[in-house]
């Protein structure tokens, strides 16, 4: 009997770890670890973008510089320590080439130290915390997205241009969604009459918010929700009776995976962004008839587009260097190229290894079929750099 | 004296010896997560250890223990944040913040009896969660990443992960052999008695309520050590270190291994923890397993882990008399 | 001036939802000695099975009294298969045996609905604000979760003080052992108690679900705050949770509403929007461990042990 349980004590402790692998001779593989949130609530976010960087891959054979691409997808929870764990499993256990993915600001920021002090390379497909944008930029961090403020700064932009003389700011406390308050605070030129920021991601109820913002009476009220909290804000603005009333401006709170539940109530919510599906490029065009044709039921969203982009990036990366990437001097140099078609159209990096792009404005309609579709009204800035990039030691 | 060769001691042995040459066999198997895994599994093991000594000596159910956990890290984190880095500074305010928390909380909470106990407990480790989560300076509800690892003198570097590995099984194995001289000492005598009857321990002359605040204090104390490893271990810090279930998280972990026993606490660590990384591994559902099991160990293996094994021995022993 | 009052009707919704709750807890505790952490996952199961049933059927409120039904059995179950055997144990076993069905029901629910979550669409009649005072705007859903709990709150009332069982469980409450000796069938009686506290459980989650969405561990947050308001209120009690409940309420949204501004005059705006939520929920711990220094048994105390 005893000779079982230790038996078994051994077996758990050889279980906890992989087989002895053979010291790295060739590489065989490219091997990516992908982070994001894959369970609760927000699990739809995280799905939407593997499906894009599945399709991504799918576009490009599975293969980069010619060799097979191997990815791991980790699931974050959603929690900042969990996030954390997760990448230092894929560093050290699976010692990935490449990361890719993370929603969250705060789970990347929580994640960001075991990626810069393995020089593992890591190409963020959403989170834009000003922090990595600016002291704690890295050689090897990459962003295929955008910096937090940039797309408030254009709402704000916007919300200028519309005359809008007071606004009121609510969004949830945390890394992006206080750099989002502070960016179009940054551009507004009218007055902030008053801000809320609400506990994330557990507070979801924000009738005590909204009826401060209705005693406040201002000319809009701007907002950043994204994901579900997205989906409550726009229900409960209608519920507080200030739908109609008060003119709504947002950013990241309206977009193709909250649109189904939103329907009416987001029509003719305005909202800013660097990519919308009707961008007519070619790249553009065939991902979003490829990812409504192999995902079916499903739509291409700014999450998904930004996580194709990654993959492209690593693969214009890994081909460049004829996928030998033992010298990390040589990838850095062609991921800084930025050598691939983006379905944004232009994009190139800056001094911080962060998108220079274009803003557009973008709105809710009804299509031919009643369909609640976004569609491109404008465009707002264009080539817009990020406002941290001097304070990035990197030149 | 030598130990009894049982097969319960046998069990501790080769997990003692296990754990002491896990970074040889992490270096063979070249898998460094294993050794970020187990030096998880040593602190929380040290955590538990030392809620033993309350829970399971002191027979003081508190379900607020992660507070020091999270007391003591952020006593590392942000002493880290301010530029202090020196382990001469942290880990002493690490564990004087955890002492006077666990005064504190203690002197009030041990007024009380039973769910009453329970429940001031968790509402003073929730105070604390909630005064960490709303100091914007120090990342609220996002936690704070650790830049640099707490710094001693020269040789030893807390940032190399096998270094610092021992420094925590050394700490493990210290926080036992405390607790064990403890208990076995006239005071935990006098709190094992106090735990089975109060009143007999006072009427006889014991200062009860002062016997069960100093264990409470030392209780907290080492597990505030504890958290000043894990927030070293983590290189971040969030209040999540310190929500009810992870207090839940260390019971089970105690109550798993079997309590009263000075070992048990690491048994149900090691356990519980590497269950959940193999079994999560392998089935996406693992805590549907988890849970009954729990409510079974409850209801039909008071000992835990640790108990069953002494059963083991036992029984093996009446068939070699028989 | 409206907007005081709209935020003590904020305060005074979510402490009656608090109050749905935590009557479940004060009852399961007070007459079985029992604490049941899995009171969370009641509230969970609740929510789940409206937004299914919702969905099925297509009406929210057919959907909302399917759900109940189906909490109240699956309460019963619960009772009957896992809680009977924990009754007598001590807290710690209570403690323990219960976290490892909140595991359960997480997984269970995780493993039946995807790890996704639901939601829980609002038919149009309630998704809109209604006017309840001349000038006065107001969510139609929050008010009419007001009016629903203000009615189930007093048909408890009636059931308690009024009914043979109530009778009973107020005799169980304060002495458990004499109501068993009287030959009163105590298992059934605490199989439809336990069902009882399950069934206000799943519709605390129901009614919150269109507001908080669906999700697994929705359960956790409240269940916490709902024992704090079993404590505050006195073991046992069913005035006391009311009292608490609202208590409770009006702290938390009140703190939410008015700390930022007042914490403002002395924080940058971001550290006083920080600190504002943390405070008042810290407020209520304080408040709970004050009463329990001040009075250990809460404020109304359910007769003497």
């Amino acid at each position: 009997m005893h000779k079982t349980l230790i038996a078994a004590g051994a077996a758990l402790l050889l279980a906890a770890s992989p087989v002895i692998s053979p010291a790295m001779a060739q590489k065989k593989s490219i091997k990516i670890g992908f982070v994001s949130t894959f369970s609760g609530p927000v699990a739809v976010i995280g799905n939407n973008m593997r499906d894009s960087f599945e399709l991504a891959l799918d576009h490009m054979g599975r293969k980069m510089g010619g060799l097979p691409v191997e990815v791991i997808y980790e699931d974050d929870g959603f929690k900042p320590e969990i996030g954390k764990q997760k990448t230092e499993k894929l560093i050290e256990s699976d010692h990935v080439d490449f990361i890719a993915g993370y929603i969250w600001s705060n789970v990347l920021l929580a994640s960001l130290k075991p990626i810069v002090d393995s020089k593992t390379f890591l190409v963020i497909a959403n989170a834009g915390p000003s922090q990595v944008a600016g002291e704690l930029c890295s050689p090897t961090v990459f962003s295929t997205s955008w910096q937090n403020d940039q797309t408030p700064q254009a709402m704000g932009l916007y919300m200028n241009s519309k005359g809008v003389k007071s606004v009121y700011l609510i969004g949830p406390n945390y890394a992006a969604g206080k750099d989002m308050l502070k960016g179009v605070a940054s551009t507004f030129k009218g007055k902030v009459v008053g801000q809320d920021l609400t506990t994330w991601p557990s507070q979801l109820d924000f009738s005590a918010e909204l009826a401060k913002a209705k005693a406040a009476n201002p000319d809009a009220v701007f907002v950043f929700y994204p994901g579900k909290a997205g989906v409550q804000f726009l229900a409960q603005y209608a519920q507080a009776g200030l739908k109609g009333k008060i003119p709504l401006y947002t950013a990241f709170t309206i977009d193709e995976l909250s649109l189904p539940l939103q329907k009416d109530l987001a029509l003719g919510v305005p909202g800013a962004q660097e990519w919308v599906n009707d961008l007519p490029n070619d790249a553009n065009k065939k991902y979003v008839a490829d990812f409504i044709k192999k995902y079916p039921g499903h739509k291409p969203s700014f999450y998904g587009a930004q996580s194709y982009d990654a993959a492209n990036l690593i693969a214009s990366a890994v081909n460049a260097v004829k996928g030998d990437l033992s010298d990390k001097a040589k990838v850095q140099k062609a991921l800084e190229k930025a050598d691939f078609k983006s379905v944004r159209g232009n994009f190139k990096f800056g001094n911080n290894h962060m998108p220079i792009q274009n803003f557009y404005l973008q709105d809710v309609v009804k299509d031919a079929k009643g369909d609640f579709v976004l569609k491109t009204v404008a465009t707002i800035v264009k080539d817009n750099q990020d406002s941290f990039h001097d304070k990035c030691p990197m030149k | 004296m030598m130990p009894a060769l049982t097969v319960r001691n046998i069990v501790v042995a080769v997990l003692l010896v296990a754990l002491a040459l896990l970074p040889l066999y992490a270096q063979l198997a070249h898998d460094r997560f294993l050794l970020t895994l187990f030096t998880r599994i040593v602190i929380l093991a040290m955590a538990a250890v030392s809620l033993n000594l309350i829970l399971g000596f002191g027979g003081m159910m508190s379900f607020g223990h992660a507070a020091y956990l999270g007391i003591g890290g952020y006593a590392v984190g942000m002493l880290a944040h301010e530029h202090v880095y020196s382990g001469f500074v942290q880990w002493p305010v690490a564990l004087g913040a955890s002492a006077l928390f666990a005064l504190v909380i203690g002197a009030l909470s041990l007024r009380t009896r039973g769910v009453y106990f329970i429940m001031i407990t968790l509402a003073f480790a929730q105070m604390a969660y909630y005064v960490v989560s709303g100091i914007a300076r120090y990342g609220g509800d996002d936690g704070l990443t650790i830049y640099k690892r707490s710094q001693f003198v020269a040789p030893l570097d807390l940032s190399n992960k096998t270094q610092f590995y021992y420094v925590c099984l050394v700490l493990l194995f210290g926080a036992i052999y405390l607790v064990w001289r403890l208990i076995n000492s006239r005071f935990g005598l006098a709190l094992q008695g106090i735990r089975s009857n109060e009143l007999r321990m006072r009427a006889i002359g014991f200062p009860t309520y002062r016997y069960r605040l100093t264990a409470f204090v030392i209780a907290g104390t080492l597990c505030g050590l504890a958290g000043a490893l894990l927030a070293n271990h983590t290189d971040f810090v969030s209040p999540a270190m310190m929500y009810w279930t992870r207090s839940g998280d260390l019971i089970i972990m105690v109550v798993l291994g079997g309590m009263g026993s000075a070992i048990g606490p690491v048994i149900g660590a090691v356990a519980l923890l590497v269950l959940e990384e193999t079994l999560s591994g392998i089935t996406e559902y693992w805590q549907i397993i988890l849970g009954p099991l729990l409510l079974l160990v409850v209801l039909f293996a008071r000992g835990g882990i640790d108990g069953l094994l002494m059963k083991v021995g036992r029984r093996q022993d009446d068939e070699v008399r028989s | 001036m409206t907007l005081f009052i709209e935020q003590c009707l904020n305060g005074l919704q979510f402490g009656l939802l608090l109050f749905m709750l935590a009557a479940g807890l004060t009852l399961v505790f007070g007459i079985m000695d029992l604490v049941n952490l899995a009171h969370g996952s009641l509230y969970m199961v609740g929510a789940y099975f409206a937004a299914t049933f919702a969905a099925w059927t297509g009406s929210f409120v057919l959907g909302a009294i399917l759900a109940l039904g189906a909490t109240l059995m699956v309460g019963m179950a619960v009772e009957v298969i896992a809680m009977r055997r924990l009754y007598g144990r001590d807290h710690l076993d209570h403690v323990l045996g219960t976290f490892g069905l909140i595991l359960f029901f997480d997984e269970a629910v995780r493993l039946i609905w995807g790890p996704e979550g639901l939601s829980l669409p609002l038919p149009s009649w309630l998704n809109r604000s209604i006017q309840i005072l001349p000038g006065f705007q107001y969510s139609a859903y929050k008010f009419s979760i007001i009016v629903v709990t203000l009615v189930v709150a007093g048909f408890l009332y009636a059931l308690v003080m009024r009914t043979r069982i109530g009778m009973l469980i107020r005799a169980g409450a304060s002495n458990r052992e004499m109501v068993g000796a009287l030959g009163v069938n105590i298992k059934l009686l605490y199989t439809l108690v336990f069902g009882l506290g399950a069934a206000l459980a799943g519709l605390a989650g129901l009614m919150q679900a269109p507001i908080l969405t669906v999700q697994i561990g929705m359960g956790e947050n409240i269940l916490i705050l709902a024992f704090v308001v079993t404590v505050i209120g006195g073991i046992g009690s069913v005035r006391g949770a009311l009292v608490a409940a609202l208590l409770v309420g009006f702290i938390d949204t009140l703190g939410r509403a008015y700390l930022p501004n007042i914490l403002n005059a002395i924080l940058s705006p971001e550290a006083a929007s920080t600190a504002a939520p943390a405070l008042s929920s810290m407020l209520i711990y304080l408040l709970m461990a004050v009463v329990l220094i001040v009075k250990p048994e809460g404020l109304f105390a359910a007769g003497q042990k």
